[in-house]
């Protein structure tokens, strides 16, 4: 592969599709857009005339509430038109293809696609079909990435603890289905977390992991030892009744965070958790409420952070 | 052709001098990033103000956005006071178009509504394409159209002026 097929020839970043492969200085410049996108928040007027005109399509082929709402929310306040499609209830059922879907709205004059899709390379294929104006944000693909997901908890991890150069953050849960950990891992590596581990049984853990630069861990004791991030992740509940698990309860028991898990960690260290939770899965109620949890301002930064990411593709 | 430029901190000193006289209680200075919001400092400090100075970032609102995007280090606006009925001078570096005005003042207004807003400018250099003027101005300079000024600061925080060419 010659280059890099979110980027254009001189850099400039044309989609987001993953965070793997974009440099270090892409990253934080997102993350210095979204820091000024705050403020506005706290004004009289709570928009910025950024995107005005332009026409912003949601597309989810896969169930969301949080993700679409606050990409809706990010693109109305940067003056954007959104259009909502679910297109699980819609033309696909009918037999339409993606492709044949993409032309459509695009003969609509779309000038952005938010996509969720359950099929991995989904957005990645949209944005090679797509006119060279069009701009194409991965909200989620299969098992592969979830970029958005990943720059808001870079957002949050660097909100808290300033720096990433001396961190030790643990990502936990199911690995092995989660486009969230991907995209985290790639994030964290790219930004110099000096020491990143993951957290889970080995059934959980996709083979190979160890090579992007990870230490693996299957016991939370000596997994959250010392760390300064804890990063939850969601277990799917057709995970929770399948081969790979014996019960949701025995997840719980030995994987589910509870405070006296959390006690192994650093005593400033941070809970985070991409949403929606499984209270008494992977989370216990004590914690997700307690004081180290920043779980809900990640839904607040994630507006920020998806007004940065929108504002600098409609501007290259 | 070289000219010769005028003494940045000479023209801070007699920028506070016209404003001084004119000045009010509720006045609140706000400088624009990132020359304009060095004045401003100086500007407060000259003229004794104790209203903390508003930092205005206008990259969000140029009009220029669709043809060159967003500019990477854009900084957080930061208006520590209530603009709602408030006197405010607006303070920039150069004067050229008057869109960087046109943009400040639509911004300005997404934090409230102004009783009045004057402009204050180090230099004027002409070449207006929109209807703004500057009430007060540290100098009027002619300028070749590939010729432009920057505002420096040094490391003891001393403001002195460039001349571009390209």
């Amino acid at each position: 592969m010659h280059s890099n097929p979110q980027l254009s020839k001189n850099g400039e970043l044309q989609h987001l599709l993953t965070i793997e492969g974009l440099p270090a200085t892409l990253l934080t410049q997102i993350l210095d857009t979204a820091q000024s996108f705050i403020g506005v928040t706290e004004r009289e007027v709570k928009k910025l005339p950024l995107l005005r005109g332009k026409a912003i399509f949601n597309l989810f082929f896969e169930p969301s509430t949080r993700t679409r709402t606050t990409f809706e929310i990010a693109a109305k306040r940067l003056s954007a038109d959104v259009i909502n499609l679910n297109i699980s209830t819609s033309s696909q059922s009918k037999g339409e293809t993606l492709l044949d879907t993409i032309d459509n709205l695009e003969a609509m004059h779309a000038d952005m696609f938010i996509v969720r899709h359950a099929q991995s390379g989904a957005a990645h294929l949209i944005a090679q079909h797509v006119a060279p104006n069009v701009h194409v944000i991965n909200a989620g693909d299969g098992r592969h990435e979830h970029p958005t997901q990943a720059l808001l908890d870079m957002f949050t991890i660097r909100h808290y603890k300033r720096e990433f150069a001396n961190l030790r953050v643990a990502i936990v849960g199911d690995i092995l289905h989660s486009r969230v950990a991907r995209s985290q891992i790639h994030a964290l590596t790219t930004l110099g977390v000096p020491e990143l581990r993951v957290i889970a049984p080995k059934t959980l853990l996709p083979a190979g992991v160890e090579n992007l630069g990870v230490h693996v861990y299957h016991d939370m004791q000596r997994g959250l030892k010392d760390v300064d991030v804890v990063m939850m992740l969601r277990l799917q509940s057709e995970r929770m009744q399948g081969p790979l698990l014996p019960s949701a309860q025995e997840f719980f028991k030995y994987y589910g965070l509870t405070a006296e898990k959390l006690a192994a960690a650093r005593p400033d260290a941070i809970v985070m958790h991409p949403g929606p939770m499984n209270r008494g899965v992977e989370i216990d109620s004590s914690v997700a409420d307690g004081p180290r949890s920043v779980i809900l301002p990640q839904v607040t930064f994630g507006i920020a952070v998806r007004m940065a990411v929108m504002s600098i593709l409609a501007g290259n | 052709m070289s000219l010769k430029l005028p003494d940045a901190e000479q023209l801070v000193s007699a920028l506070a001098a016209q404003i001084k006289p004119r000045l009010d209680s509720g006045t609140a200075l706000i400088g624009i990033h990132t020359g304009g919001a060095w004045i401003a400092q100086k500007l407060q400090q000259q003229l004794g103000l104790t209203t903390p100075i508003g930092l205005l970032d206008i990259s969000f609102y140029r009009d220029d956005f669709a043809r060159i995007g967003l500019h990477p280090q854009v900084k957080p606006s930061n208006i520590p006071f209530d603009v709602e009925g408030r006197r405010i001078i607006l303070v920039d570096d150069v004067l050229y178009t008057g869109r960087t005005v046109r943009a400040a003042m639509n911004e300005l207004f997404d934090y409230g509504r102004p009783a009045s807003i004057e402009l204050a400018v180090l230099i004027d250099r002409g070449g207006r394409e929109l209807p703004v003027f500057a009430r007060y101005s540290g100098a009027t300079l002619e300028l070749a159209d590939n010729q432009n000024i920057e505002l420096k600061k040094d490391k003891e925080d001393r403001l002195s002026l460039c001349l571009n060419q390209t």
